[in-house]
């Protein structure tokens, strides 16, 4: 393993060559997406170069091996997630249709009237979306677990809102707009108490640290490999085995049969049956070569920095009265998030692009969360592996320009 | 001037502080919702027309500097003008802040002070949200606009 080095590692990812409105590239903005190592492009130009062609149909070596990558793919996220078995990891685009997926085949299988689906007050919509739409047509009800100012999940009334009735609890695992780290063991071991089912929205979390799904004992966790530094349009979800079984198809096509007339089809296994069609080849194989980089970091000093990093951006926000911070959870990973009196978020947002400085300003695709504090919008900074003490300062001095734009 | 500087001049932090004619007019001739789905920046737009000619006009809502201000500005400029009067205006207007080289020879009043606007093209629909929703008002649609 390597001694990590954020400058040293920085390196590893060519945009921050990139000059923006010629100053060096301050990229806060990891949350929303994260920079691609030079790995990823480079296992991107070796797969179409040397290998590319369909998988799962050949006969040729270039599916054959096409195919062996795809699915070493499969094993690399399999092993990175904590599990033993590639056969409980299925492809998609990303967690948003990793959610809809499980929404739409959990509920065809498991959720009747009058049942009840948990989710939390956290969630990005993309959680809460995909779950509206199932309950509406199964006849069943969302509730919501609530959270308090500071952002955490109220634990006791989760304990009440668990019924007989309730069917599954999605949660994420952190929360994209306040960093909020759920605690998702204690999450799981009530939801099962109940028989619930639980799946974990991971879309944050895994880039801020390994998991481990058996440890966590979450039925589903699903991830974007873009969040991973990874490419965009791969993702997966891990469900256990027995459920998966369990669980009708997704979308119908290629790859998901075993066998087709036009009176009646039988389903590929588990799997294949949720990969209907010609999936994001090339997205998963990078995907995987992401991962095989991943896994020769030090994690452990990893945390630590990037802890270290958003302190630091706690700590020279608390220079400014102006500066009111959003959510100030008991365990927070990788995120800040806060408003400025009298200056919108966009306007921040612009402010700092001038500076080469990119943060995310808007509701963060969780609308329901910023209701709950009563505003439209924050400013939200958030760090990755590559993310240096320099880049917080240059944040925190651009932060004092926009004051002074503003003549505050 | 930097870009910066000239985008959020005196008169714009002025108008997004204390935007002019904020509020709802009691029984309008016509009014509508804009939204940017993009800020969440949303506004309504009332409107008292009589004879053909803006009477009154009021909008309320929230919103970044860049769309207060000029909801707030548009709100002034168009109060007392023709309806037939508004689509020249919003096209000098909207060439103006995108930076187009069309010319006209409208006198577009404070709204001038906007054309900062064109060199930020991320900014422009923040500067034109309350000037579609004004044309829908006018249109009276009863649907939420939307710069998307
Ligand atoms: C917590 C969380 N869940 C889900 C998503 C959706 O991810 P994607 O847009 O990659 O499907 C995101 C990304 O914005 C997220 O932050």
């Amino acid at each position: 393993m390597k001694k990590f080095d954020p400058h040293a590692l920085r390196r590893e990812f060519p945009i921050f060559n990139r000059k923006i409105f010629g100053k060096p590239l301050t990229y806060l903005d990891s949350a929303a997406s994260a920079q691609k190592p030079r790995i990823l492009l480079e296992s991107l130009k070796s797969f179409f170069e040397n290998h590319y062609a369909n998988i799962h149909r050949g006969v040729y070596l270039l599916s054959f091996e096409a195919t062996e990558m795809y699915e070493a793919a499969r094993n690399k996220v399999a092993q990175y997630l904590g599990t033993q078995n590639p056969k409980e990891i299925v492809f998609v685009r990303g967690a948003t249709e990793g959610i809809n997926l499980v929404a739409t085949c959990f509920g065809k299988t498991f959720v009747h009237e009058g049942d009840e689906i948990l989710i939390s007050h956290l969630e990005h919509h993309s959680n809460i979306v995909p779950w509206q739409m199932m309950v509406e047509e199964r006849g069943a009800h969302l509730k919501v677990i609530p959270i308090n100012q500071n952002g955490d999940l109220d634990l006791e009334a989760y304990q009440k809102l668990l019924t007989k009735k309730t069917r599954m609890v999605a949660v994420t695992h952190v929360s994209n707009a306040l960093g909020t780290v759920n605690p998702i063991r204690t999450l799981s071991d009530l939801a099962h108490k109940r028989g619930a089912k639980i799946l974990v929205d991971g879309a944050q979390a895994l880039a801020h640290a390994p998991t481990n799904v058996c440890e966590l004992d979450c039925d589903f966790y699903v991830f974007s490999g873009h969040k991973l530094y990874g490419p965009n349009g791969i993702g997966a979800v891990y469900g256990k085995k027995e459920l998966w079984e369990k669980l009708p198809p997704y979308q119908g096509g290629g790859d998901m049969i075993e066998s087709v007339t036009f009176e009646k089809t039988t389903y590929a296994h588990v799997p294949q049956k949720f990969e209907a069609g010609t999936p994001n080849i090339a997205g998963a194989i990078g995907l995987g070569a992401v991962i095989d980089f991943l896994k020769t970091l030090d994690w452990e000093s990893i945390k630590i920095h990037e802890k270290n990093m958003v302190d630091l951006i706690l700590k020279g926000l608390a220079e400014f009265p102006q500066v009111k911070l959003i959510g100030m959870p008991t365990q927070r990973m990788g995120v800040v998030s806060f408003v400025i009196d009298a200056i919108h978020p966009h306007d921040i947002g612009t402010i700092l692009d001038r500076e080469g400085i990119a943060i995310r300003a808007g509701h963060h695709c969780a609308q329901p969360l910023m209701d709950f504090f009563k505003i439209p919008a924050t400013v939200r900074a958030s760090v990755g592996i590559y993310t240096t003490p320099e880049d917080i300062q240059t944040f925190i001095v651009g932060i004092k320009k926009v004051l002074e734009v503003f003549k505050l | 001037m930097s870009d910066l500087e000239d985008l959020y001049q005196e008169l714009i932090l002025d108008h997004s502080r204390h935007p002019r004619n904020f509020g709802h007019i009691e029984k309008p001739t016509c009014e509508a919702q804009g939204y940017n789905p993009l800020c969440g920046d949303k506004i309504n737009l009332s409107i008292k027309i009589q004879d053909g000619v803006i009477n009154d006009v009021k909008f309320e809502g929230s919103g970044c500097a860049i769309s207060t201000a000029a909801a707030s500005m548009l709100t002034e400029e168009m109060k007392g003008k023709k309806i037939n009067e508004v689509d020249p205006i919003f096209q000098a207007f909207h060439s103006l802040v995108t930076g187009s080289d069309k010319k006209t020879d409208i006198d577009l009043g404070k709204l001038a002070s906007m054309e900062g606007v064109k060199e930020f093209p991320m900014r422009v629909k923040c500067a034109t949200l309350s000037w579609h929703t004004l044309k829908a008002a006018l249109e009276k649609k009863e649907e939420i606009v939307s710069t998307e």
